[in-house]
Parts: C-alpha cells; structure tokens; sequence
C-alpha cells in the first residue's frame, strides 16, 4: 500500500524535498476530494490551506457584477491551488470550482506555518518551492497582460 | 519543402466557391484553383499566397487548406486592414487575383521518427493546419503529435467543429487555452506557453512548429528551451510586410534574410541574433 508521504513525495511540488521535511508535512495533509462545480475556496473566506491537485481541474474565478464569473486561470495535475495561507491576513482572493472530479492533498496552513517558525530550514525550502510557483504565474499573468494572440494576418 | 510557381509575378484569377465566417473578426475564403492540372503538390504546408482585391490591393496570405486538395485553395484572415476588410465582403462567384504559392514550408520530412508538437496562438492555426493535415495524412511515420492552442476567449477559437474532431481522435493530443472565460467554460484558462511544461512530448525527439503574434512565439520558444528542446528543432513562422513575393523589393527583410523567400517558416537557430530584436 502507498504511503501519504510517498505519494507525497511524488507531487512535483515536493519533488527533491528532504524527507524529514516530507515527513514533518505529512503530519499537515490530508486527502480531499471535490466533485465538478464544488468551490474549494470562496473569495474573503480564511485562507488556513493550499492543495496539491492530483487529479481533475480547478478553476481560479472573480465574480463581476455585470459579468457573472470570469475564469482567470485552470490548474491541473500537478499544480499547487492557493498561497494565501503563507502571507497576511491568510484570506482567499479568489474564488476555486472545481470544474470536474478533484483529487488533492489538503495542507494545513495553520499546521505548517507553526512547523515553519519551528524549524526554519523547513520554512526556507517551502518558500523556496513557493517562490518558483509565483514566479511562474506572475510570468504568466504578464503574458496574459500583453494580449499575445492580438495580431497576425 | 517547397512548391515553387513558373511565373510569381503573374496574377491568376480564381473564383471564390465559399466564404465562412469563424469568428466575428476572422473569415476563410475558398477559391478555385483553376492552375492545378491534378499532378503534383500545388503548394507545400506553411507558403502563401498573394491574394489581390482587383482596385484595393494585395496582401500576403498564408495557404491553411488540406495539401492533399492543391485544387482548392483555402485562406483564413482576419481583418486587419483596408484590404481584409473588403475582401470580407467577397461571396462565392467573385473573383480575386492570386499569385503563389511562396514561401518556404514547415519541415514535415524532417519530423518523420519524431514527436511533432505544433503550437498555434490566435489566427497562427490557420498557417499550421495544413501542417497537421499533412502529418495526420501520414500519421504512422510521426510519434507522438500535439497540437496546443490558444486564443483571447472561447469566442476567438478558429475551426472549431475540425477541433472537436482532433480531440475526439486517439492518435492526436490537442489541448486548447484561452486567455479569459466564462465561468461554463471547461477548458484551459491561461497563456499557450503554460501547455508546454505538461504537454506528452519527449523534448529530446520533438520538432516544434510554432505561429502565432511574434511575442507570442518569443515566450514559446524560451518554454520549449527551458523544456530542453534544441533550438535546431524548432521552426517559426515569421511575418513581415512582404509585397513581391519572390526577395526582389526587399520590403521583407528581417536581418540577412528575405521572409518571402528564406521564410516564412525558419529555423529559430538561423535566426535566433534578430528573433524579438526592436529594429531589424
């Protein structure tokens, strides 16, 4: 049988972790899953968790008034679902649906900023992944930005 | 490959059979090719056409039918300009004068044995598709072939009905993105580029085949790169302001070279010292 923390270990977002680190997170996670149109997450609620999609597609949304929601970016397999929990004041900005069947582990924010202050080396390594992620989507905000498809004949 | 024509400067007049509206911008034009006799192919996937509206003008137009009917020629567009937009107006039995077809084409020889990851953002599909068509024709001598699109919004997808038949078969990934949608949307929300690091291709043996807005294919080919796709298997399909077509008014050049004749489609190594550069 799979262990937590193997599967754990598997998710490209711990992907090289020390597996004292893998170990001290596991006590933080737990499984979830989410059936098509559950929302995960509502803007403005507690941000106490992320989650690391296994399965299925998530869809980050805003609610306009004029507009309904807009769908402003899909993760998927592999992909890491919020990063509210990490700064103040630890609430959702946007909405997440699920958009079909979602698997994911549920990480305790609460849980692992306590196990992050404790032992900072885990703190530095998380952040460290976190960094990669922002750094990827802020590019591709930016990419969104420019209006790529705008002209060509 | 390409398939080169006896006179360039030499305007034929061909029929239009259809004309399709795909999305509230962008038309196809379907004319008759009264000039292919039936042998051979009449134009290699990724050339172009000079189509002239007789009294408004002429304008560059990438070939997006099927390679394998050189008797039809088909041409999607969008309106950018004087020209598109009157051509916008054509109905079937008009006539519009087209010389081609020129150009260079998109290596399909060179992918056989190899995966072949074709991505298209905006009105790009239109000049990869007779790409894809070719591959699909001889689909046993290619790997895996991928097919990543992406749009503004759902509104903006080109051939939506054949792309519901690319996904519906086994041998071909397609994976669509739009900028921004609609919370009933199901599909990808996100730039193109954000396909590439999950998309089932082996980097080590892929050829790409990229079109779209050049800063489009700018940030495309740095994915591929961080991928680990070598520069020498990546094509793309530049656009400049061509006008004779053949490399002899220079209207085109990009850097050393002429995008009418060297190009459109190149290898990114070749032009790598201009690719995204302000003034060349």
């Amino acid at each position: 049988m799979e262990t937590l923390e193997r599967i754990l270990a598997e998710h490209p977002f711990f992907e090289g972790l020390d597996p004292r680190h893998l170990k001290a997170i596991e006590d933080c996670a737990t499984n979830v899953r989410f059936k098509p149109d559950e929302y995960i997450f509502r803007e403005g609620e507690e941000a106490n968790w992320f989650y690391l999609i296994r399965q299925g597609q998530v869809a980050l949304e805003v609610f306009h008034l004029e507009q309904g929601s807009i769908i402003i970016q899909t993760l998927g397999p592999g992909d890491v679902l919020g990063w509210s929990w990490l700064i103040p004041p630890y609430r959702w900005r946007f909405d997440a649906r699920a958009l079909e069947h979602v698997r994911a582990f549920a990480l305790d924010g609460r849980c692992l900023r306590t196990k992050c202050d404790e032992s900072p080396e885990l703190g530095y390594a998380l952040l460290k992944r976190f960094a990669m992620v922002l750094e990827q989507r802020l590019q591709a905000t930016r990419l969104q930005l420019l209006d790529l498809y705008s002209v060509r004949r | 490959m390409a398939v080169s024509v006896e006179d360039p400067m030499l305007t034929r007049p061909c029929r239009v059979q259809r004309m399709r509206m795909e999305t509230s911008d962008t038309f196809t034009i379907e004319l008759e090719n009264p000039c292919h006799n039936g042998a051979g192919p009449g134009f290699a996937p990724g050339q172009f056409n000079m189509l002239y509206l007789f009294g408004v003008g002429e304008v560059p137009i990438s070939i997006c039918g099927d390679p394998a009917r050189p008797e039809v020629l088909v041409h999607t567009t969008r309106e950018v300009g004087s020209v598109t937009r009157a051509m916008r107006r054509l109905r079937p039995g008009d006539v519009l004068g087209v010389r081609g077809p020129f150009g260079t084409g998109w290596p399909v020889d060179e992918a056989v044995g190899k995966d072949v990851v074709l991505i298209a953002g905006g009105i790009g599909l239109a000049p990869l598709r007779p790409a894809l068509y070719a591959l699909l024709e001889r689909r046993d001598e290619f790997g895996k072939i991928v097919l990543l699109y992406g749009t503004r919004s759902p509104d903006d997808l080109l051939y939506q009905r054949e792309l519901e038949k690319w996904r519906a078969r086994f041998d071909l990934n397609v994976y669509v993105t739009v900028d921004r949608a609609a919370g009933r949307w199901r599909g990808n929300v996100g730039v193109v580029t954000t396909l590439i690091p999950g998309a089932p291709f082996d980097p080590l043996e892929t050829v790409a085949f990229v079109c779209g807005p050049e800063v489009m294919m700018r940030f495309t080919v740095q994915e591929l790169e961080r991928r680990g796709v070598a520069k020498e298997a990546i094509y793309v399909s530049m656009e400049r302001n061509m006008k004779c077509g053949v490399g002899l008014c220079g209207h085109c050049q990009f850097g050393p070279f002429f995008v009418c004749k060297d190009g459109p489609v190149f290898q990114y190594s070749k032009i790598e010292p201009f690719f995204g550069k302000r003034e060349v």
